[in-house]
């Protein structure tokens, strides 16, 4: 062998020796994988309390519009909610493929107008989004919500798994869970519950509603529904809060299916006081508020008042 | 006209073909136009804008497969005709102009491979006819002995069905896959300017290709190891899949015997250059010297346009004289009728070895829960052809193709897997694009039911006492109740207070579900928390397409809505 070979091929043998264990000992980790980082929180969508105004307005009407102006100009009017260029996120419920007679989604009449209130003040962008049960196509076409939003100007946005951010809820027992982002990413958030009878937290309306804006396993949320319900009321905080209450879901809740199972109510609640909002509507299902685990959780927690007369309560009829 | 002009128009019409097949897969798919109008929520039904199993529907060997075993020809199949009347003129024209399956084999043919290299003699020689060519026949022939005793099997190679299937099933989502997982892998580096073109790009493309969810399919690996056979030997021989296995070639081989339209050689003008030979696609010995196969021509007009003297020309009533070269323009397919005696009583006797095994009647898998509106077991087997668009279009991933479920003679049929998704009550997609009637079109009424008609059901829920939150673990849950979509739920509650392992006092409430309510939509065990293995789930019993596989004693056959 020529010297000349011997030196090139071991020098080739020992760079490439050299570039394994260089790069073996560049990817040594001896730390423990930490995992993805989590995203912090802690903007609030409130407007400032006014004390000569209440907490919490119901107005009926059968033309649900005119029920939603006017327990809406009874808490403030929209100019107080929503200013000129902000972006504002409407989270109806949309959990399931129903159509709207049937009670289990808000109607497209109330979520329309509300869209068409928002752009009229001014707000940049009003997006109407949910993260359903049944598959979202279905559910925002047949409640009717998708053809009421985009006819007023709004968007619908369908949750797409890449939707997600994982946030710290900071919650007693959620910490980190997926949140749609379009439910961040927001100046205003306005929560538009239907009221519904549900058989393990007696009633889903306006906080039980906020289980639509997490994504994952959150069936599994069940075992402790009452604590989970606060923990998103407390991460949420809502703008405003504007209850369907035209017509009710009163047994086989919260999908229903039947027209038998519905009460024509023709009210719309409008609230910044969730609590209070939520034990109001609660007499729709003939319930006692003060029955219901995940409300008196939550004015336990700080969040409302459960004696929404004593909150600020006016009622226009 | 000139015969290059011709070739071009092939040319064409491949590619113009195999894009409406591909378009019309893609457009199996429930879509609903989000950029405003369109939709219909107004009214019960959703249905699909377009026709999108008309494509299947031209395939006339569905039509015949299905006519031996079901003795009908259901609606769009009819449209078969249009191919197969053609074809008893003019050949197979439809393999070398229309299968999006033979376009697909035609250009894989030609990516430059080991065989492509030794041009000339080794090339020649594999475009030679050879015997292999005839175990199309036999396939042919065994599939319609087996639809003669009410198995059709014919799906399973069918080129129109194999290539839906192939596509829907398997390409589609694993594109699917592949696209997020790039697309992740290019954000993972966290630079911006490097993610905005691949969003662009991908933000152009999925609204086209991809799925509103990622579809994920059970023995998808099946599929997708066979499709990929079949293209890979395309390397070993050209259109191996084509000249070799196609039964549809096969059946449109057969009907052109009489085809009025062939090969005109003329063997004064021929210098034996096997250009002719060499651009072959059927492998039909179109050179002078050898017999030139009518059964196996595909048409595609190669050779009379590589000839350069004019030697090979396609006419109506070509000259008949019977010369070595040219022996008959319209030669019979070379096959015996001892070989094809012997193929349709393989066909005929594997139907009671399927069924003499411990099939449907006598020990049904539970877990075969077929869609909405299928037929009785015997009847689905006699009319599914496994294209795979139902599962496709299936707005919830509810569907999947069957490995071993309904036995080896149901493959790749379909079944409902409810932990990946369940049966939407308002939905009736399956069966609109159901091209053979195996998955009864339903309406919305008939599939969700009345006060006067029954519901149409596939199975029935039971909850597995020792996983269920409530039973075994004194721990609150209603989740299954909660997403019953019947009224009165099927599903319903008993409160109990029970003690657990700290002595405390807890108040549950523990399902039960009312067999003579639930529809078996899967709906609980989709949603049932416990994430693995739920502790509520379906099984086919209670199914309506069945009066044996019940069991409420009240219900019976007169109940069952068809």
């Amino acid at each position: 062998m020529q010297r000349r070979d011997f030196l090139k091929k071991s020098g080739k043998a020992i760079a490439l020796a050299a570039i394994t264990g260089g790069v073996g000992f560049a990817f040594h980790n001896r730390e423990k994988s930490t995992g993805g980082g989590l995203y912090r929180f802690d903007r609030s969508f409130e407007v400032a309390a006014d004390s000569s105004l209440p907490k919490i307005t119901l107005a009926k009407s059968e033309v649900y519009e005119n029920g939603l102006n006017r327990a809406l100009d009874a808490i403030g009017g929209i100019k107080r909610f929503v200013k000129p260029g902000e972006r504002v996120v409407i989270k109806p419920n949309v959990g399931w493929d129903r159509k709207p007679e049937q009670a289990a989604d808000t109607n497209p009449v109330l979520v329309g107008e509300m869209v068409r209130l928002c752009l009229a003040v001014g707000a940049a962008e009003v997006i109407v989004t949910d993260v359903p049960c049944n598959d979202a196509r279905r559910t925002f076409l047949r409640s009717g919500i998708k053809e009421a939003v985009e006819k007023n100007g709004g968007t619908v946005i369908l949750p797409a798994d890449d939707d997600y951010i994982n946030v710290d809820l900071g919650g007693k027992l959620l910490t980190s869970w997926p949140v749609l982002k379009y439910f961040i990413e927001t100046d205003r958030f306005i929560n538009m519950p239907i009221v519904k009878q549900h058989s393990l937290s007696s009633c889903t309306i306006a906080m039980k509603n906020l289980y639509g804006i997490i994504g994952g396993r959150r069936n599994q949320l069940h075992q402790k529904i009452d604590q989970s319900i606060v923990d998103l009321a407390a991460f949420v905080k809502p703008t405003l809060t504007v209850i369907d209450c035209t017509r009710v879901l009163m047994r086989n809740g919260p999908q229903g299916g039947s027209l038998a199972d519905v009460n024509i109510e023709n009210s719309v609640i409008c609230a910044t006081d969730q609590v209070a909002a939520d034990a109001r509507a609660s007499l729709f299902l003939n319930l006692n508020p003060e029955q219901v685990g995940h409300i008196v959780l939550a004015e336990k927690s700080g969040l409302g008042t459960i004696d929404y007369l004593s909150a600020g309560y006016k009622e226009i009829s | 006209m000139t015969v290059k002009t011709v070739r071009n128009l092939r040319r064409i019409s491949q590619v113009l073909f195999f894009l409406i097949f591909f378009w019309l897969i893609l457009k199996t798919n429930f879509e609903v136009d989000f950029a405003g109008g369109g939709g219909g929520a107004s009214g019960d039904e959703i249905l699909l804008p377009y026709p999108v199993s008309i494509a299947l529907q031209f395939d006339p060997l569905t039509a015949l497969g299905t006519l031996l075993s079901s003795g009908t020809i259901y609606k769009g199949l009819l449209w078969s005709l249009v191919i197969l009347i053609p074809c008893i003129f003019l050949g197979r024209f439809f393999c070398g102009w229309i299968c999006p399956m033979g376009t697909l084999n035609h250009w894989i043919s030609e990516i430059p491979s080991e065989r492509l290299k030794r041009k000339g003699a080794g090339k020649i020689e594999s475009n030679r006819y050879k015997k292999y060519q005839r175990i199309k026949y036999y396939i042919l022939f065994f599939f319609l002995g087996a639809a003669l005793l009410g198995s059709l099997q014919i799906g399973l190679l069918d080129p129109l069905a194999l290539l839906a299937r192939s596509i829907g099933t398997v390409v589609l989502p694993t594109a699917h896959t592949a696209a997020d997982g790039f697309l992740g892998w290019v954000k993972s580096f966290g630079v911006s300017q490097l993610v905005v073109p691949f969003q662009f790009v991908y933000d152009l493309l999925a609204p086209i290709f991809l799925t509103f969810r990622q579809a994920h399919f059970h023995t998808i690996l099946t599929i997708g190891i066979f499709f990929i056979v079949i293209l890979f030997l395309n390397r070993v021989f050209s259109r191996f899949w084509c000249r070799g296995i196609c039964p549809l070639g096969a059946l449109l081989g057969l009907f052109s015997r009489f085809a009025i339209f062939g090969l005109e050689k003329d063997e004064s003008k021929c210098n034996k250059c096997q250009l002719c030979v060499l651009h072959c696609q059927g492998a039909d010995n179109p050179d002078i010297g050898s017999k030139w196969h009518q059964a196996e021509c595909h048409l595609c007009l190669n050779c009379q346009a590589a000839c350069p003297t004019l030697a090979l020309k396609f006419k109506f009533f070509p000259n008949q004289k019977v010369t070595r070269s040219n022996p008959t323009s319209t030669p019979k397919i070379n096959v015996t009728r001892r070989e094809v005696a012997a193929s349709v009583i393989g066909g005929l006797a594997v139907v009671p070895l399927f069924r003499s095994g411990d099939a449907y009647d006598v020990n049904s898998n539970p877990k075969l829960i077929r869609p909405p509106g299928s037929q009785p077991e015997n009847d689905f087997l006699a009319m599914c052809i496994r294209c795979g668009q139902c599962m496709r279009v299936c707005p919830n991933n509810a569907l999947h193709p069957t490995f071993l479920e309904s036995g080896l003679e149901g493959m790749w049929s379909p079944i409902l897997i409810a932990r990946i998704g369940y049966c939407e009550p308002s939905c009736t997609l399956c069966g609109q694009v159901c091209p053979t009637n195996a998955i009864v079109e339903l309406t919305v009424k008939e599939k969700i039911g009345n006060e006067k008609i029954a519901p149409n059901r596939i199975g029935t829920a039971f909850i597995d006492r020792g996983r269920c939150l409530p039973w075994a673990m004194g721990r609150p849950c209603i989740v299954c109740e909660e997403w019953c979509p019947t009224s009165p739920k099927a599903i319903y509650l008993e409160e109990v207070t029970v003690v657990n392992r700290k002595g405390e006092k807890v108040t549950v409430k523990q399902p039960y579900v009312d067999p003579e309510i639930c529809t078996g939509c899967g709906a609980c065990e989709y949603a049932c928390p416990v994430v693995n293995k739920a502790a509520i789930y379906i099984t086919s019993v209670g199914e309506s397409r069945s009066d044996k596989n019940q069991i409420v004693l009240e219900r019976n056959r007169a109940q069952i809505n068809k």
